[in-house]
């Protein structure tokens, strides 16, 4: 059986943030409070003339860069987001261009809030196990939305990951992946609206826990696994509290989260959520080694990956920026600036 | 700007590319299809530039188009590629932290859009190196 896989990865993180205490002193709400209740302390915010695209342009062109990748061998190309710039016209394409895949190969936006990244890995590993692809990218890049007021606003960040999933000289070897899929209206955008709509502690329960546990320990069935094999656990982190939480009702440490717990000081990169923290678990990541990887997109599902570190690691592991350089050297912004930034104010 | 007018550029202004003179070994950002120096003899390649270089000049914007009023005070500079040619871009810095000499590389940004329903051109900037 053909052996599949990540050949490169690459992160992209912009250098503003926000700390909590900015955002609730305008609300009136109390920052300790809500830094206990979400285990989030700033989050990032993209510069003015950032977007999903151009974050998703320094990813790939950071993929690119770890491996040295000859980047016409790259035959598809999946963006998952739920901030593409264009309601119509492909983020993909900008992508293919500003990294030199184009014109030969396929490429697709894709949509599933914040699992869309993770379901367009899937969609790579697909095309490149039946060998109808050579490389595939699959990037998750988000310029998360959340509306003035709203709880989503202390967490809804920004950043972008990307990975060249192929067959040979991997990185990181997927060995199975698994899919829980319902139709869970936890949080919706309706088109043309700017800022998303969510069920509150809706998307906790029906949400987040039941398509997480259910796809984690769907995956550990198939694999005949259980969390004491892996050396890393990454569950998507809408928060800091929900993967703390998820990884002990699953029966994963602290330690096996450290790694890639991401949340912290970055917030929810959306898309990039979990792959972020899969990528801040490869930095570290040593050969032989075994993660576990879950992501949640509202709407609702989870795709669960088991993935063990291959030799290849240590050689492209310090060519590009890892994600605890990008978190590194932050500029804070006050709340204006940071309206400024996520255009919240319109003139 | 025409839609048109910024595809035929898009490749260029995605990525630096440009074009070297075999000849006299002399590269042009914009790509030039005839070397001015060597005319006829002129031997033109297209060539990928690495992106860094240095500030030569710079002056700070306080009054910009309107498509660009948000970003004010914004930094617009001479960047010397390390292979030469010099090209005119904004330099994401605050105003205060720029300088002449400054190590400098390429990053991929938005330049500017039409209207919130036009086109969004994307292109390089440079940011400290």
């Amino acid at each position: 059986m053909t052996n599949i896989g990540i050949v490169s990865y690459g992160a992209y993180i912009p250098r503003y943030r926000i700390k909590i205490e900015e955002i609730a002193k305008i609300w009136g709400d109390s920052p300790d409070a809500i830094k206990n209740g979400l285990k989030v302390y700033e989050k990032s915010v993209p510069d003015i003339d950032e977007d999903t695209a151009t974050m998703a342009v320094e990813a790939a062109r950071n993929a690119v860069k770890r491996k040295n990748i000859d980047t016409t061998r790259i035959e598809a190309i999946y963006t998952g987001s739920e901030s593409h710039p264009y309601a119509v016209k492909p983020t993909s394409t900008i992508i293919a261009e500003a990294i030199s895949a184009s014109p030969i190969l396929t490429a697709a936006d894709v949509e599933f809030a914040c699992k869309a990244g993770t379901a367009a890995m899937q969609m790579c590993m697909g095309l490149v196990k039946s060998e109808m692809i050579d490389l595939g990218l699959a990037i998750g890049s988000d310029v998360a939305q959340g509306a003035p007021g709203d709880a989503l606003e202390y967490t809804a960040a920004a950043g972008a990951v990307a990975y060249i999933i192929g067959r040979d000289e991997l990185a990181a070897e997927i060995e199975e992946t698994y899919s829980v899929t319902t139709d869970t209206p936890d949080f919706w955008r309706r088109e043309g609206m700017p800022y998303p709509e969510h069920g509150g502690r809706f998307t906790g329960e029906p949400g987040y826990f039941k398509h997480v546990t259910l796809a984690a320990k769907g995956l550990m069935e198939k694999t005949n696994t259980a969390p004491e094999d892996y050396d890393y656990a990454v569950f998507h982190q809408p928060n800091g509290k929900f993967p703390l939480r998820v990884a002990s009702l699953l029966g994963f440490t602290t330690k096996q989260l450290k790694p890639g717990y991401v949340a912290p000081y970055l917030g929810n990169t959306y898309s990039g959520s979990a792959m972020m923290g899969l990528a801040a678990t490869l930095d570290v990541a040593k050969t032989g080694e075994r993660i576990f990887v879950t992501s949640f997109g509202s709407g609702a599902g989870s795709d669960a990956f088991s993935i063990t570190v291959c030799d290849c690691i240590e050689e492209i592991k310090n060519k590009a920026p890892t994600v605890q350089h990008l978190l590194e050297n932050p500029l804070y912004l006050s709340y204006g600036m940071y309206a400024k930034h996520k255009r919240k104010i319109k003139v | 700007m025409a839609v048109s007018r910024f595809w035929r550029k898009l490749r260029h202004r995605y990525n630096l590319i440009g074009t070297h003179c075999t000849t006299c070994n002399t590269y042009y950002y914009p790509p030039r299809k005839m070397c001015p120096q060597c005319r006829r003899d002129g031997r033109i390649e297209e060539c990928r530039f690495k992106g860094k270089g240095v500030i030569v000049t710079y002056t700070v914007i306080h009054a910009a188009p309107e498509n660009k009023a948000v970003q004010t005070p914004y930094v617009l500079g001479i960047v010397q590629l390390d292979e030469g040619p010099r090209l005119t871009s904004q330099i994401i810095c605050k105003p205060d932290d720029a300088r002449i000499g400054m190590r400098v590389q390429s990053v991929f940004r938005k330049l500017g859009e039409d209207s919130e329903q036009g086109m969004i051109y994307y292109g390089t900037k440079f940011i400290q190196d």
